[in-house]
């Protein structure tokens, strides 16, 4: 201990207080400062960048997930669309099939009901034939039967027996 | 053919060169006296290195006993200002006169003289003359100036690099990452990542100075920076300095009233806080000092082991254990301004610090 | 008077030693437990060995 205290020198300790606080200055103004400055803007700067292309990689993530997004949704339209055409193509197949059911029903139908109303004529027509000809027939053997007045006569009063009963 | 040998020795290891010039200077004044042994010459040696002096000297040619260095300037106050070579001294031997005064150098410190220059020692053999403020510059003080500029030259040309790009070129390859560990591993986690930057031109100098003064410490200049107790004490206190007038509210509240224990315990607690604010420094101071103290003179002795064991043996061995331990002493140059960075970045960490939380 | 100094310093660096070898070999294991916290150990390691080595020196310079 008395030799450190001995070894002490004033001067020296003066010296080196000045200049080391002179050098701290100096250096802070013409190194530390610009040094670090530009160690911290670099660091800034490259951390920017990384930050960048991060958001950059996530920017294109997001573009691919849409574009994915995009496809899925034109994919599902184009399904939709599909089977609504098919969904038309079927209910207006089955409809035309109905009418042509219908069509073809009336036309049955219709032919049905002409062949029953000449059905209908024809028997009616008959009826008048087989009317006229019996009438003609009865003509015939009225007149064939008729010839005599007795045999009129003869008539009348079966005709009027019948009617009594 | 002693001497040449020995000067072999010398060109072989060429950085212990300034110390072993100046011991056989030593001897030479010594010579006519008694024949000291070469021990006794080393370990004068030893001291006259760890001691600052008024001149560079780099070494001595023994053959003629011309000593090889230049002279530095001699400032003393003692009621008015004398300014003068150390030239003047003749290496320690002459008195010289200025105003009317008249000093004497011994063991690197200036004393006041008669004419004739007598010294009166007292039992430690420690002179009782008075003694002028010495402000001289020193060969401390003047490789402290010349590192510092060279330290500037590095640091601003570093900085100058940036202005063109950010990208590091040149010193700045090598300089920046010393800069980002400083800042990141040592600054950072201590202090805190809000208040670290007011220090960081503080940490980032004396990281620097320590070290590189700590670099020259093991070059053949025989400059020693670090282990000059004045020096670490002036870093040391600018760290204190700093720490007590950085420190916030919490800093003395737990130096003087810790909270979260018992009264008593405050009590006891605030005095040995205390003491351990001025504790902390002077460790620092302490610690550099020794570390490159004890290097230099551990260093020192073995490469001395090659003169004192003349034999084949002796001197390859002194050679690889200096080798090896210079390599460490590499290490320990770059260890020791880390571990001052390190707690000076602590102690202004515990001085900024805010304690939300209980204890 | 110069014997007593001696014993005293060779005790404090005994005691000196033996603290930062133990700091040393604890830091190891905890490396060796941990290697991915190495930095922060060793960066305790150094703090707690610069700090006995402090107490070390005073004591020395005080011997």
């Amino acid at each position: 201990m008395e030799k450190l205290i001995y070894d002490f020198s004033f001067g020296l300790f003066f010296w080196q207080l000045l200049l080391f606080v002179a050098l701290v200055f100096l250096l802070k103004k013409f190194a530390w400062k610009p040094i670090l400055n530009a160690v911290d803007e670099r660091e800034s700067s490259i951390k920017e960048s990384l930050k960048a292309a991060e958001r950059a990689r996530k920017e294109l993530k997001e573009l691919q997930s849409d574009n994915q997004k995009i496809l899925n949704e034109a994919r599902a339209e184009r399904e939709r669309i599909v089977k609504e055409a098919n969904d038309m193509k079927n209910k207006i197949v089955g409809d035309a099939n109905e009418a042509a059911k219908a069509e073809s029903a009336k036309h049955i139908e219709n032919a049905r009901l002409q062949i029953e109303s000449e059905k209908q004529n024809a028997i009616a027509q008959i009826k008048t034939q087989v009317a006229e000809l019996s009438v003609e027939i009865a003509e015939k053997l009225l007149r064939k039967e008729l010839e005599s007045q007795n045999k009129q006569q003869e008539l009348i009063d079966d005709l009027l027996k019948e009617a009594k009963l | 053919m002693q001497f040449k040998t020995s000067k072999l020795f010398l060109f072989l290891f060429v950085f212990v060169a300034p110390f072993f010039a100046s011991a056989q200077h030593d001897a030479d004044t010594a010579h006519a006296e008694a024949e000291p042994s070469i021990k006794e010459k080393i370990k004068k040696d030893i001291e006259h290195h760890l001691q600052d002096s008024h001149d560079f000297h780099l070494f001595t040619d023994n053959a003629t006993g011309t000593h090889y260095g230049f002279p530095l300037p001699v400032i003393l106050w003692d009621d008015g200002l004398h300014v003068f070579m150390s030239s003047k001294f003749h290496h320690g031997e002459d008195v010289v006169e200025s105003k009317g005064n008249y000093y004497k150098v011994y063991h690197s410190k200036v004393y006041k003289t008669d004419e004739s220059g007598v010294l009166t020692f007292d039992e430690h053999h420690h002179p009782t003359n008075a003694m002028p403020l010495d402000f001289s510059i020193t060969k401390n003080v003047f490789s402290i100036m010349a590192i510092m500029l060279i330290i500037i030259l590095i640091f601003s040309r570093t900085a100058k690099s940036y202005k063109t790009s950010l990208v590091p070129s040149g010193m700045a390859k090598f300089v920046e990452p010393i800069i980002v560990f400083v800042r990141d591993e040592i600054a950072i986690p201590n202090i805190g990542e809000k208040d670290y930057k007011r220090f960081m031109s503080f940490l980032l100098t004396i990281f620097f100075f320590i070290w590189i003064v700590n670099l020259f410490g093991l070059t053949p200049l025989g400059i020693n920076v670090t282990n000059s107790i004045s020096v670490t004490f002036a870093l040391a206190l600018i760290t204190f300095l700093i720490t007590q007038f950085t420190a916030r509210k919490d800093y003395w509240k737990h130096i003087f009233w810790m909270p979260g224990v018992p009264v008593f315990m405050k009590i006891v607690l605030a005095p040995i806080e205390l003491l351990g604010v001025f504790i902390k420094p002077f460790a620092l101071l302490i610690r550099l000092y020794a570390n490159i103290t004890a290097g230099h003179v551990v260093l020192m002795s073995i490469i001395g082991m090659m003169f004192v064991f003349k034999s084949w043996i002796g001197s390859p061995l002194s050679f690889g254990l200096a080798f090896g331990l210079s390599l460490l002493e590499l290490l320990v140059a770059a260890l020791q301004a880390y571990i001052f960075t390190m707690l000076s970045a602590l102690y202004f960490g515990s001085a900024v610090a805010e304690h939300h939380d209980e204890h | 008077m110069e014997i007593p100094t001696i014993v005293g310093a060779g005790l404090i660096v005994i005691g000196a030693g033996l603290g930062i070898g133990k700091i040393g070999s604890s830091a190891m294991d905890a490396i060796a437990r941990q290697p991915e916290a190495t930095n922060k150990i060793q960066t305790a390691m150094l703090i707690a060995a610069a700090l006995i080595e402090g107490i070390g020196f005073a004591a020395l310079f005080a011997a």
